[in-house]
């Protein structure tokens, strides 16, 4: 064997037994698993009954609308807080004072969601500390509850994300050629319509990859949702966690995992076909 | 609206009170979190009561437990340090043979193959958790009924965790060394390789050399990301919990203003693992 083509099959070999050992094999395993049914004890038949109980169970397809339509809130509000930032970060303060607010964006991700979340634990509950801020300055008579809503959980989502849409946005924002922009304004564009007609579509790309990446880690989130929201919030991570380690039911809970994977496969595809971009620069960009 | 056309007044008052606005948002939970661990109560929670070490020093005597005397957290912070010490070692290893492989190699596949590296990172980390305890149990079973084997370190453990946690971190190692490799002038090896170098001599002289600074930034990302890895963890972990889990668990038990005092350890160590690569990155490479 030459010499080229023998480094090539010692470089191929661990790419392909990470990717086999670690990623296909186990989703194969896992999709047998949703697959099967058990019938006795070490007997199983090919069914699709794991499916059948999402369907049927109320409490369960719940569950799941309510995580996707939350993730997709969460998104769209990430990306409203994080559009004006990036702004400002790329067109309005200079090299030096964007490049520090761009370093300050980035400091949350290195601290770990733990940490975040019991932040926002102590700020939000009862005896926390913006409920006893509300009292002293006469807003609340008595401490109110802020956590365990919906809303909280946003919050903490929005917090844990932000980061992923500031870095694809402030990427394809600075790219953007500012006499396009000076142009437009002296031919008498509204502020509106730049957006509109000149920002919108020279960012899209950006845009496309970063609401895609918020909207699958938010899905697949487990710590904000348990921590901040409360017994009648759960999310379908939470399911798949107690079908798999707390009933030991693992056909459910690959089932489970399936139906989660396939949303956020879905949701992927179709963030692509809408920009009419390829996976591959997606990923690159965020 | 950019620098270079006027603004009206309230649209700047409105910028920049958005900006202090967001500043705060980012900052109060970290804050809170640093605050309270010096707090003289046994909760988390205001009224202020004083300053106190107890959540770091405290060793009992006065009813409080602090963080250099908890040896199930101290246990844990070592657990994780083991854990993203053999992620990083793995992921920046097998990594740097990815890049090597994708940016200098051509072959059969290599298209389906690029896509199949970048995978792991659209699957939620639950998933990539539950299908590998599956697996790997399968195989355990199979060894034990097949041949009787003990396959013990394919259970849930921190074998697993390793093997999780690595499954995605290799795929943000190797887009950031090919990242480098791509700018690489391969003149300089041809150059070197002309003068009468071997490749073994113009790896270990030119090339790793120019790497190093896309080594050492994947290793410090694969630290860190496998330090605070939570979801994957949590699917595959058994006996000895790393950080986030152990942390996790007592969150749920309860709050207690130890956890603050390794809150705010963590972000020391992030900031400065932040700034030894910030520093690195600013010299000229």
């Amino acid at each position: 064997m030459p010499k080229r083509t023998l480094i090539l099959v010692l470089l191929l070999a661990p790419a392909l037994l990470w990717l086999l050992l670690l990623i296909i094999v186990p989703h194969l395993e896992l999709a047998l698993l949703s697959l099967r049914e058990r019938v006795a004890p070490h007997e199983y038949r090919a069914s699709l009954m794991q499916y059948q109980t999402f369907f049927r169970e109320p409490l369960y397809w719940q569950v799941f609308v309510r995580t996707a339509i939350v993730s997709a809130v969460a998104t769209a509000l990430t990306l409203l807080v994080a559009f004006p930032i990036a702004w400002v970060i790329t067109k309005l303060a200079g090299a030096r004072a964007g490049g520090v607010l761009f370093l300050v964006c980035l400091i949350p991700f290195w601290v770990s969601e733990t940490v975040r979340s019991l932040g926002w634990l102590i700020l939000l509950r009862e005896s926390g500390v913006l409920p006893a801020l509300l009292v002293r300055l006469g807003l609340t008579p008595v401490p109110v509850e802020m956590l365990y809503h919906d809303a909280t959980i946003l919050v903490g989502l929005v917090y844990t994300s932000l980061l992923f849409m500031v870095v694809p946005l402030v990427n394809t924002l600075e790219s953007l050629d500012n006499a396009l922009i000076e142009a437009a304004y002296n031919l008498g564009a509204s502020g509106f319509s730049i957006l509109r007609r000149i920002v919108i579509p020279h960012a899209a790309p950006g845009i496309t990859a970063g609401c895609i990446v918020v909207f699958m880690l938010t899905l697949g989130n487990y710590l904000t949702p348990t921590l901040l929201g409360g017994k009648n919030s759960q999310w379908f991570t939470e399911l798949i966690y107690t079908q798999f380690i707390v009933r030991f039911n693992w056909e459910q809970g690959a089932a489970f995992g399936f139906l989660l994977l396939a949303l956020s496969t879905a949701i992927v595809a179709l963030g692509l076909r809408l920009s009419g971009q390829r996976f591959v620069d997606v990923m690159r960009r965020a | 609206m950019i620098a270079s056309l006027p603004r009206p007044l309230w649209l700047r008052t409105t910028t920049m009170l958005y900006i202090g606005a967001f500043l705060i948002f980012l900052f109060l939970p970290l804050l809170t979190v640093a605050v309270f661990a010096f707090n003289d109560a046994d909760y988390p929670a205001p009224p202020w009561h004083g300053f106190t070490l107890d959540w770091f020093f405290g060793n009992g005597s006065r009813g409080r437990v602090g963080l250099f005397h908890d040896s199930e957290l101290l246990g844990s912070i070592w657990t994780s340090v083991v854990v993203a010490t053999w992620v990083t070692g793995l992921s920046v290893l097998i990594g740097s043979a990815n890049a090597f492989l994708m940016e200098r190699y051509r072959f059969p596949g290599k298209q389906a193959l690029t896509v199949l590296m970048l995978l792991p990172l659209v699957v939620p980390g639950v998933i990539l958790g539950i299908s590998i305890l599956a697996f790997f149990s399968r195989i355990a079973q199979l060894g034990d009924a097949l041949f009787g084997w003990e396959l013990d370190f394919l259970r849930p453990g921190l074998p697993l965790v390793v093997l999780g946690q690595f499954s995605y971190i290799v795929t943000i190692a190797t887009l950031l060394i090919s990242a480098r490799l791509k700018r690489f002038d391969l003149s300089l090896e041809e150059a070197a390789l002309n003068l009468g170098a071997s490749h073994a001599a113009v790896l270990r002289t030119i090339t790793l050399p120019y790497l190093r600074p896309a080594l050492l930034g994947s290793a410090a990302i694969s630290f860190l990301m496998s330090f605070e890895n939570f979801n994957t963890t949590l699917m595959l972990v058994g006996a000895d919990a790393p950080l986030t889990v152990a942390m996790y668990g007592r969150m749920r038990e309860g709050a207690s203003p130890v956890l603050n005092a390794v809150s705010l350890f963590l972000m020391t160590a992030s900031a400065l693992l932040a700034l030894a690569v910030m520093r690195r990155e600013r010299q000229p490479a």
